[in-house]
């Protein structure tokens, strides 16, 4: 084993080919270990913050705001009042006498200033501890100016990022089935776990369109509260992801029957066989449904895999490495990589469960390292091992890679291109060979050297 | 003073205290910044100061889980502590703490007290704690605060005399500290400046990674400082707050010489004027070279940006050393708006325009954007100096943005930005004329080629 990888973590590594497959996942962070997880808070803010006409009010001290100030490429296409960032900024004495005072002045001066469809109040670490009574201020105030205002259930400390998704979830899930749902197409859909990063779920809500499916609510990129609200009317959820609005999709089963089928947009084939299960799901009550849905990947391909061709020329052989949040963006990952001749080598998440690594391992190749909730020092090693050409992940992992002299693909929720769909499967492939292809590498000390079994830089 | 109208923050113009102590512990050769508190904190500031400065930067954390809130991070604090030995062999550790350790109360003095003797028998690294909370404080607290903690722990002998002055600036960027740096070396004076992030957060590509960037004020030229002729600080805000250079005034009687950041003429030529006394010299033919150049500049600008009228916003001295700048070449600060709050702001900014300003500069305090934008409506303003956050406000006004200080996030190499000295001040000068002109020149349908 790596000796990078500390002594209690060593079941939380695991390489293909060696021994049975056990991973210990879903742990604490380590105290000590420089964890590239987040809090409760943080996946809850993901999940709700593209919520455009909503106001996001983040209940405790400055940072958990500030730090979440329009952090993340969420589009909208009209309203922007997630992009600002607002808070209670709790001072010494509010954390003393409590903040509930403090709570609903703040939320009656920004309902007021801003006339929001509905506020959702997050609670950070210290409100957990000062023992304020979040919810019956937000009741008070939901009568008071009569918009829901929605406690989100969020202090840091009691988890990580999965239980703020599922905070999130539970908050969404009071506005569902209050809506009208009257005039929905039988033929209709909600799409969860898609924010719409650099407006993809534009292109995905395009493609739905052409096969002539209805989107009642977009969960929750360019996020409405209102259509949030009707998300029961539509006869299905397909929810992409395997973590964060999972739990709105069991909810919304159990109480209005709503069936959900999984769907990721990343890649070639997942991209394909998500339409295709969409189009299964709506065959009987329309069977053209089928063949419009055929036109439409046929069509997308044809376009595709001409310019994917010019890339793959220059990648082949190329060695990548994937550290992301979810696991579920890994499987696609690994196959929209194949797709540029490209081999995984290395392959992580931060939150990923038992059957996810699992997964991992069956679609993995020999000798391809997997690693859950990793730190900076345990990935520069395996980096340097696997002889990686290029690193994809978030904004926390750019600089270990270029440190090293690597090539990066920025893949989380900061990106600012398009990499869902057919056409982000292009910006992908661009994206890769942008770095992967550049000159500079060449000037680094890397360069030359026998890096360990990789194809990466070398003198030619 | 003015302070903000409103209960809510509005996209909020200060950050949490721990991520400035964190920055300023970055600082400090073999240092691993620890935040005791949950996780989310730490990976937030993290991310947040990897996007200005484009490198690695580890924040620790106990990681406190619900448990521990309850019964208390003094276990996890010892465990993680024991990591941070293993993993990263660090010399230092600086711990802050955050809002939740504070508000339950950890006893962190003892619980190292503790951990020391518990482990005596470990090569234990020198641990420095600094109390931040967020709900009293803002980075530039946490980043002074940081810096007077160790000098309080580290620096407790009184070593001989050594001939060396102690430099401790407010927050300021890697090239500002390579800057000062060539500034006391012309003068021939050997100087301790801390922190140094001039390389731990502006560093080479490497082919190993180092758990902890190379760089940073050594911990034994720390605790040599007690040796040290005069400390100055750089920070007109400082001279009345608990500061490493009051400890080491109070406990070793080193006199401390309290000034501005030196940003603008004036600011500058008063560091100066103290190098000259330290060092018995006159200023170096290339920083009268330096100066010269500037004041020509300024002669050969002046007209272009004569009377614009700017709204200035950040850490209160960087708002104090860039008011003062901003008033020198003539243009017209109308508002110096800071998130900060309780300190010499307003009289701070009184005294560098006093004399130059036509009428007062408005100074507020505690206000986010919201207030900014609020008061600059009437205001009407010409440009925005300050960091990146304020770019929708200079977007939705149409006016530019120069970018100074931290972040910088949508632009490139923010750690690169110079703002001290006489050359800071020709290329803060260059960068604000030219974005007049890259307005007026956009601006008008003719397109002239000449301006
Ligand atoms: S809890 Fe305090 S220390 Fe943590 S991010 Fe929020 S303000 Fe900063
Ligand atoms: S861990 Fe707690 S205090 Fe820190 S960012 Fe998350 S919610 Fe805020």
């Amino acid at each position: 084993m790596n000796s990078a990888v500390l002594e209690e973590r060593q079941d939380q590594v695991h390489r293909i080919g060696e021994g049975e497959f056990a991973m210990a996942c879903n742990r604490d962070s380590l105290a000590g270990a420089v964890s590239q997880r987040a809090c409760v808070f943080c996946g809850s803010r993901v999940v709700l913050y593209p919520i455009a006409d909503a106001l996001h009010l983040v209940h405790g001290p400055i940072g958990c705001a500030v730090y979440t100030w329009d952090i993340r490429g969420a589009l909208s296409s009209g309203p922007e009042l997630h992009r600002m960032s607002f808070s209670t900024d709790l001072q010494e004495k509010d954390v003393i006498f409590g903040g509930e005072k403090k709570l609903a002045a703040a939320l009656s001066e920004l309902i007021d200033r801003h006339s929001p469809k509905a506020a959702f109040v997050y609670s950070t670490c210290i409100v957990g501890l000062i023992g304020d009574d979040v919810e019956s201020v937000c009741r008070k105030m939901s009568a008071e100016k009569g918009i829901p205002v929605i406690p989100v259930q969020s202090e840091g400390f009691k988890g990580n990022k999965r239980e703020g998704y599922a905070a999130a979830c539970k908050a969404m899930m009071r506005l569902v089935g209050t809506g009208d749902i009257s005039g929905i197409s039988p033929l209709s859909l909600n799409i969860l776990g898609d924010f719409n990063l650099a407006g993809e779920i534009w292109i995905i809500r395009g493609y739905l369109e052409r096969m002539g499916i209805q989107t009642v609510a977009n969960v929750t990129g360019d996020g409405r509260v209102n259509d949030i609200c009707r998300a029961h009317g539509a006869a299905l959820n397909v929810v992409q992801c395997s973590g964060s609005t999972m739990d709105l999709a069991l909810m919304m089963k159990e109480q209005f029957g709503t069936p959900f089928i999984r769907a990721s947009y990343l890649g070639i084939e997942d991209m394909a066989e998500s339409l295709y299960a969409i189009a299964e799901f709506f065959k009987d009550q329309d069977p053209g449904i089928v063949a419009r849905t055929q036109d439409v990947v046929r069509d997308e391909l044809s376009r595709l895999m001409p310019e994917l061709g010019q890339y793959r020329k220059d990648l082949e052989g190329k060695r990548a490495a994937i550290y992301v949040g979810g696991a579920f963006k890994a499987f696609s990952l690994i196959k929209a990589f194949r797709h540029l001749g490209m081999k995984v080598v290395l392959v992580g998440s931060q939150t990923g469960t038992q059957e996810d690594y699992e997964e991992l391992a069956s679609i993995a190749d020999p000798g391809t390292v997997i690693v859950d909730d990793s730190n900076p020092l345990e990935l520069s090693a395996f980096i340097k091992e696997q002889g990686v050409d290029i690193f994809v992940g978030g904004v926390k992992e750019r600089p270990i890679a270029y440190k090293l002299g690597v090539g990066f693909c920025d893949h989380n929720h900061e990106r600012k291109r398009a990499l869902e769909g057919f056409e982000g499967m292009l910006n992908f492939a661009q994206e890769v060979h942008s770095t992967v292809m550049s000159p500079v590498w060449r000037f680094t000390p890397r360069w030359g050297k026998n890096v360990a079994q990789g194809s990466g830089p070398r003198e030619e | 003073m003015e302070s903000s109208n409103y209960v809510s923050t509005t996209n909020a113009c200060k950050l949490c205290t721990p991520l400035g102590a964190s920055l300023a512990f970055r600082g400090i050769e073999d240092c691993v910044p620890f935040l005791h508190g949950s996780q989310g904190c730490a990976t937030y500031m993290r991310r947040y100061i990897i996007s200005h400065f484009r490198e690695p930067m580890d924040i620790a954390s106990s990681a406190l889980g619900e448990k521990q809130a309850v019964f208390g991070g003094g276990p996890n604090l010892k465990k993680g502590l024991l990591n941070v030995m293993k993993k990263y062999g660090a010399k230092v550790v600086g711990v802050a703490t955050t809002c939740l350790t504070e508000t339950i109360g950890d006893d962190v003095p003892s619980i190292l007290d503790e951990f020391r003797k518990e482990f005596a028998d470990l090569p234990l690294p020198a641990i420095v704690h600094a109390a931040t909370p967020s709900y009293s404080g803002t980075h530039a607290d946490g980043w002074r605060e940081a810096m007077r903690a160790t000098v309080d722990a580290l620096v407790v002998d009184q070593v001989e005399a050594n001939g060396t002055v102690n430099i401790f600036p407010s927050l300021i960027s890697c090239e500002d500290t390579r800057h000062l740096k060539d500034i006391f070396t012309s003068y021939g004076v050997k100087a301790t400046i801390l922190p140094d992030l001039s390389e731990t957060l502006d560093g080479p590509v490497l082919e190993d990674y180092r758990p902890i960037p190379s760089g940073g004020t050594p911990l034994s030229a720390i605790r040599a400082m007690s040796g040290a002729r005069a400390s100055i600080e750089l920070g007109r805000t400082l001279a009345g707050l608990p500061t490493a250079g009051r400890v080491l005034a109070d406990r070793f009687a080193i006199p401390r010489h309290s000034l501005g950041l030196p940003i603008g003429l004036r600011e500058t030529d008063a560091l100066c004027k103290v190098l000259e006394e330290l060092s018995g010299r006159e200023m170096p033919r290339e920083m009268q070279l330096e100066r010269g150049r500037l004041v020509d500049a300024l002669v050969d600008g002046h007209k272009y940006i004569f009377g614009k009228r700017a709204v200035v916003y950040g850490e209160e001295d960087l708002v104090i050393g860039l008011v003062s700048f901003l008033s020198e070449i003539g243009v017209r600060p109308v508002l110096a708006a800071t998130g900060g709050k309780g300190k010499a702001f307003g009289r701070a900014i009184e005294a560098v325009t006093r004399d130059i300003l036509p009428e007062p500069c408005r100074a507020v305090e505690g206000v986010d954007f919201h207030d900014i934008a609020e008061q600059a409506q009437e205001l009407a303003p010409d440009l925005m100096v300050g960091h990146s956050k304020g770019y929708s406000y200079a977007k939705e006004w149409n006016v530019p943005l120069v970018r100074v200080g931290f972040p910088i996030h949508d632009r490139f190499g923010g750690q690169r930005t110079l703002h001290v000295g006489y050359r800071g001040a020709q290329t803060m000068l260059d960068r604000v004329i030219n974005a007049v002109l890259d307005k007026t020149q956009t601006d008008n349908p003719i397109g002239y080629g000449y301006l």
